[in-house]
């Protein structure tokens, strides 16, 4: 019998960029809160600047990110494969993997909430493929704009405003929808190659921007500013200037006294009783089992982990997964293909110093995204923000030669021993639709140490996607010419690997038919059950997701504050 | 074995191979020419390392660390695999967090062996450079046979992980005195990088440093391996 924890108001599965950042509305408006997570808390010192054990070994991804590493294929025809020594594409940590994300922190746009309507206006009845699932977003972007500026000004995000309350201001983005202010602080500095890249997209009558940072430029709130140390991405912040829940929520949460954090505890699965409310949930830590009850369970894991746990969730009410009777958990997956739309620049002689700095140090442009062209005759919609950023690091930077050079032996020496630090990729996010035979559910053969079946992905481009890829593809090794880039070269588009970028399978909408939650986040099946973060997305928008989790994991929070009484009754 | 007379430089150290028949730890018949006099304090010490290793024997470690010699060749670019002691670290790596490699580097030294014998006659460590790097092409282009998945997924899981050997941080066996950091022109970990340094052109500050050293994450290192 696992044993029975004291019942809380609230539970939270997963403390990362989505619950990490609820439990603090949700604790601060005196909700007692049990937020459990499979990593332990880490600090400062666990942060070291080393490339093997963040970005090759996914290290804090050992505790369950690495143990249920999904498996891939493109097409239901062929079987899923995970190849070996693959790590998962999250960590496992209190703060979760807002602590290794990119930083890129954006504001969707006006046109990424309203996808599939405004390009049926504009293009006609046939403008999205027969076979596509997308829908429309329940809400549109003035609906989450409070809580983009609360999270902005709460955290300290950095940034160059580009339309306030609709005065457009060029040094930002042109194509930003309204915000009701500017950035609590501005933008990090350029570097040299950011001066470059802007200077030739300019140039090429693109609008450039210093684009937006989960990254305080200075000290903010008794937090520090960045110091551009070049280890950033994949791995946490040594002095603190990044946006991470474990740093700018969860310890302000704890201070209420009404969050309780349960470490290194994997979620077995959500309990349900007769009438099919969610009890509370079951969790193992140090091989004992434990049950917390709630009146309330959030699912805030990562899209992967919120459909698996739905699917091992079974019960009589729900036999083929929690809030699965209408077949919708795992639908609608959608994954930006990271790398397809982009190309790499060799500039001889020239030393870019890219081994510094941040993803989150780039120049960005939005004229090839979303409907800020016409599309008209170009056979796709959509398109994404194209960027140019700085953090290179030394083992990647031996990886990425032209093709015309070996790539083993003397002369990948020699070329590298010339030429190491004169070369920089740019690239576009793509927009990427839904569609019925993309899709997750669980793998008939793979299992995890515990023998839980692991998440099996279905997904593939389509032609939309394709021709997208290609267009856009073409216009990045424009830019990356119009820089001096004396080589270019591009990798063929695909979008069947396990994304950092991935939304869907427990889709928001109104129509409970065709979707898990509705637009608050609560199931549409299980009255007490919430599910936050990138699984709840309809699209993905053409650029990083991360501050769009963060500010609807904070509306469902105060969703759930504001009607308690109705959803725990 | 060939004996065409290629890198015949006196000072040259013996090879991997070499020495691993010399001390008997390789099974290869053909002898060591007398010309190819090797610097003894070095043979020795790679031959005391060869037996430390912690997760591969001897043998599969003179084969693997033959090919990660050759997929980054100590030259007249510099130092290489070797003097990075990249098999150090490919070798630490898997008795700890690559463990799930472990099996097939053994599969890879039986199958590189075996094809280089089919080849050539003798062990891969066994062979000329100029032999190696035909089998190590015919790896990479897939055409070599007996490899399990197949020649070309062997031949990228050992580049990867030579590479890390290479261009991580010394701390985890490889880039001995910073050899690979040298040579991509990495300036080492700092955790304050001026805007100075961040201009086009400028030659930075350098650190050459494992991120270990610095104190704030000394801690860490200790929980190594």
């Amino acid at each position: 019998m696992p044993e029975m924890m004291q019942q809380a108001d609230v539970v939270v599965v997963g403390l990362g960029a989505a619950g990490g950042t609820a439990v603090w509305p949700l604790a601060n408006a005196g909700m007692k809160v049990v937020g459990i997570d499979a990593g332990p808390r880490l600090k400062v010192s666990d942060y070291p600047f080393d490339e093997i054990t963040s970005a090759m070994r996914n290290e804090y991804g050992r505790y369950k990110s690495n143990q249920e590493v999904p498996t891939t294929r493109p097409n239901a025809r062929v079987a899923a494969t995970r190849p070996l020594g693959a790590t998962g594409p999250m960590i496992n940590a209190v703060g979760g993997t807002s602590i290794h994300w990119m930083t890129q922190s954006w504001r969707f746009l006006p046109w990424n909430f309203k996808t599939v309507s405004m390009s049926k206006a504009r293009y006609g009845p046939n403008a999205i493929p027969k076979d596509s699932t997308s829908i429309d977003w329940p809400f549109d972007l003035a609906e989450i704009e409070p809580y983009y500026d609360k999270h902005e000004y709460f955290a300290g995000v950095s940034g160059q405003a580009g339309n306030i309350q609709g005065t457009i201001d060029p040094r930002g983005n042109v194509f930003e929808g309204p915000r009701r202010r500017g950035y609590p602080l501005p933008p990090l500095r350029n570097s040299g190659f950011t001066d470059m890249m802007s200077a030739a997209a300019k140039a090429a009558g693109w609008h450039p921007y210093p684009g937006p940072a989960g990254i305080r430029s200075k000290a903010y709130r008794g937090k520090a500013g960045c110091t551009y140390c070049g280890f950033c991405g994949s791995t946490g912040c040594y002095t603190n200037a990044k946006v991470q829940t474990n740093v700018d929520y969860i310890p302000l949460a704890e201070k209420t006294k009404n969050l309780k954090i349960v470490t290194l505890a994997d979620v077995l699965r959500v309990e349900v009783d007769d009438q099919g409310r969610a009890t509370g949930v079951l969790y193992l830590k140090n091989g004992r089992e434990y049950f917390q009850p709630a009146k309330v369970v959030v699912l805030a894991g990562y899209t992967y982990g919120n459909s698996r746990l739905l699917f091992l969730s079974t019960s009589k009410a729900y036999p083929n997964g929690l809030s699965n009777n209408h077949g919708q958990v795992g639908k609608h997956y959608i994954a930006h293909g990271l790398g397809s739309a982009g190309a790499t620049g060799w500039f001889p002689g020239k030393r870019l110093n890219r081994y510094s700095g941040t993803l989150g140090q780039y120049t960005a442009f939005d004229d090839l995204d979303a409907d800020n062209f016409d599309h008209s005759g170009l056979g796709f919609i959509g398109g994404g923000m194209c960027s140019a950023t700085m953090e290179a690091k030394p083992i990647a930077t031996a990886n990425t030669t032209p093709p015309s050079v070996a790539r083993w032996g003397s002369s990948w020496k020699a070329w590298l021993a010339q030429n190491a630090d004169t070369v920089a990729g740019v690239g576009a996010q793509l927009e990427v639709l839904s569609y019925e035979d993309n899709f997750l559910d669980l793998d008939p053969a793979v299992r995890d140490p515990l023998g839980r079946p692991v998440i099996r992905i279905t997904n593939d481009f389509h032609d939309n996607e394709r021709r997208l890829s290609d267009y856009v593809q073409k216009k990045m090794v424009d830019w990356l010419k119009a820089a001096g880039a004396a080589e270019v070269w591009t990798a063929a588009p695909g979008a069947r690997s396990l994304s950092t970028h991935a939304y869907g399978g427990t889709r928001m909408g109104d129509d409970p038919n065709v979707n898990v939650v509705d637009r608050w986040g609560m199931s549409h099946e299980v009255q007490n059950l919430a599910v936050m973060g990138g699984s709840t997305f309809p699209s993905s928008a053409g650029r990083n997701p991360t501050q769009t989790i963060q500010a609807t994991a904070w509306r469902t929070a105060d969703h759930i504050v504001q009607n308690f009484k109705t959803i725990a009754d | 074995m060939d004996c065409s007379g290629e890198e015949k430089a006196p000072s040259r150290p013996l090879s991997r191979g070499e020495l691993l028949k010399r001390a008997g730890l390789v099974g290869a018949a053909a002898a060591v020419p007398a010309a190819l006099a090797p610097d003894p304090a070095l043979a020795q010490e790679e031959l005391v390392q060869l037996q430390q290793m912690k997760a591969l024997s001897p043998g599969e470690a003179a084969t693997i660390g033959a090919v990660c010699d050759r997929l980054i060749p100590s030259d007249s670019t510099g130092p290489g695999a070797r003097e990075a002691n990249v098999i150090r670290y490919i070798d630490r790596a898997l008795a700890g967090d690559l463990a799930m490699f472990r099996s097939s580097y053994t599969a890879a030294a039986v199958a590189l062996d075996a094809y280089s014998q089919s080849k050539y006659g003798g062990g891969f460590a066994a062979l000329s450079t100029t032999q190696q790097d035909a089998v190590l092409t015919d790896m990479d282009l897939n055409r070599a046979t007996g490899f399990s998945p197949n020649a070309k997924a062997v031949f990228e899981m050992i580049r990867t992980h030579a590479v890390q050997g290479m261009f991580g941080d010394p701390a985890h066996g490889g880039n001995t005195n910073f050899v690979g950091w040298k040579l991509v022109r990495f300036p080492g970990p700092r955790l304050v990088i001026s805007a100075r340094d961040q201009r086009l052109d400028v030659v930075p500050r350098s650190n050459l440093k494992s991120t270990y050293s610095n104190p704030l994450f000394r801690a860490r290192a200790s929980r190594r391996d």
